[in-house]
């Protein structure tokens, strides 16, 4: 490959344990950028996703700009990838659809020990909640899941050399787990 | 020239004792399972004959220890070329079964799928993550997502009981903990109600509440959910992520959960 594979990456729904995982490859970074041009990504801080080979999504959809985000990464990115038990089945924050959002937004901002001024915040900048959170795969095409909570270090390793050499996706047995 | 009649005829010694050996092995019935002969004895099931010989065949309502259960489906296999479930079909004399095809593998995949999307099984929240079979049976047959979309059914959790926690929400229907207390316990406290998406367990007692039950440590039912449905109080996560039973090696080499727990128990 002559030119550089664009790759962007954004956290939705998602805690960014994954990314720090993305960064847990360590001195591979340096090897990864030989091969790889980073668009949007928290590290680029660059706003907008342009046009990508790859898009990594960690995390669930839990709000409308997480809606626009990722349709936005769809329409930009070859080849999506779900990265993160988030992204993959909702993970932690989709323990809230046990609960109507009512509840949970009562729960927190209104009835919630220690709680001053309680009212539940209705800024028109803050994006609006979902009533439930899903996995991305339920909004939009993914071509590829990675799961964990986070992947490994190895494991994104393994699945992004794999992919950009464009072999088939082979996870050892040690680098496949949910948790 | 005579060491080389003396060869041949060493030859046709051996030769001889081979055909009389494979008269002997055909004369024991056995199954080919995916191409290996695998004898078994009068009323085996085929999972019966494959747990003999050490062959993995998946599965997830079946424990040895019980009358097989025939419901997850998980252990299909192919028998002369049509599915049946491994833990229910007894062995016949040359049956000839296959269970580690793609085709096969894709078809568990996809129950696994759907076994997850219709609970809420949040491993990185459970502690029985690591050492769970469900878990470990769809990393065995390769479920990287749950391909389905969610159900998020809303479940309760029953805490009533003063050693143990039940979590509907990871309940998968396997009926071991029903098959323990009525057939070993004498107890009859779970049973399965409703029909098809409504299915549930529930506990036999006048609140429903597991508290109100005499459910004991002892019980055979306590030590047979093979995910994190019924857990055991004022312990957890007993064990380092990396230490766990599934973390290094598949459930194909390690075995089942319960199983394995019971082995450690026995070495303490």
């Amino acid at each position: 490959m002559s030119e550089k594979a664009k790759v962007a990456t954004a956290s939705l729904a998602g805690c960014f344990g994954c990314h720090m995982s993305l960064l847990d490859i360590d001195e591979r970074l340096l090897d990864l950028i030989q091969v790889v041009e980073f668009d949007r990504m928290p590290l680029t801080d660059i706003k907008r996703v342009g046009r990508c080979d790859v898009g990594i999504i960690e995390g669930g959809v839990a709000n409308a700009e997480n809606v626009e985000v990722l349709r936005d990464f769809r329409e930009h990115c070859k080849v999506l990838v779900a990265m993160g038990a988030c992204a993959i089945n909702g993970g932690i924050p989709a323990m809230r659809n046990q609960f109507e959002l009512a509840d949970c937004l009562t729960e927190a901002y209104v009835d919630g020990v220690g709680v001053d001024n309680p009212m539940i915040p209705n800024d028109p900048e803050i994006p609006l909640l979902l009533n439930k959170v899903h996995p991305i795969h339920e909004v939009v095409n993914v071509d590829y899941f990675l799961p964990g909570c986070p992947p490994a270090a190895d494991a994104i390793w393994t699945f992004l050399n794999e992919l950009l050499t464009g072999q088939p996706i082979a996870l050892p047995y040690t680098q496949i787990h949910y948790d | 020239m005579s060491e080389q009649s003396s060869v041949r005829l060493d030859g046709q010694g051996t030769a001889a004792e081979a055909v009389s050996d494979e008269v002997a092995r055909s004369e024991e019935a056995s199954i080919l399972l995916d191409g290996q002969k695998v004898p078994f004895s009068e009323g085996q099931t085929i999972m019966d004959a494959a747990m003999a010989a050490g062959t993995y065949i998946p599965h997830l309502c079946h424990n040895p220890e019980f009358k097989p259960h025939g419901s997850c489906r998980v252990c299909t296999v192919t028998v002369n070329g049509r599915t049946a479930a491994a833990c229910t079909m007894p062995a016949q004399n040359d049956q000839v079964v296959e269970t580690s095809t793609e085709a096969l593998q894709t078809e568990r995949r996809r129950l696994l799928q759907m076994l997850f999307v219709e609970g809420n099984h949040v491993c990185p929240a459970c502690e029985a993550s690591g050492n769970c079979q469900l878990q470990a049976v769809a990393y065995y047959v390769g479920m990287l997502s749950p391909h389905y979309n969610h159900f998020y059914p809303q479940r309760p959790v029953d805490a009533s009981h003063p050693d143990f926690f039940i979590d509907f929400n990871r309940c998968i229907l396997c009926e071991l903990c029903v098959r323990a207390s009525r057939d070993m316990d004498g107890k009859d406290l779970f049973a399965i109600s409703g029909r098809g998406i409504n299915s549930r367990l529930v506990v036999n007692s006048p609140s429903g509440r597991l508290g109100d039950t005499d459910f004991h440590t002892g019980d055979k039912a306590a030590h047979v959910c093979p995910v994190g449905a019924i857990l055991f109080k004022h312990q957890g996560y007993d064990k380092p992520i990396g230490e766990r039973l599934y973390d290094r090696q598949p459930i194909s080499e390690v075995g089942d959960a319960r199983a394995a727990e019971q082995g450690d128990q026995s070495n303490e």
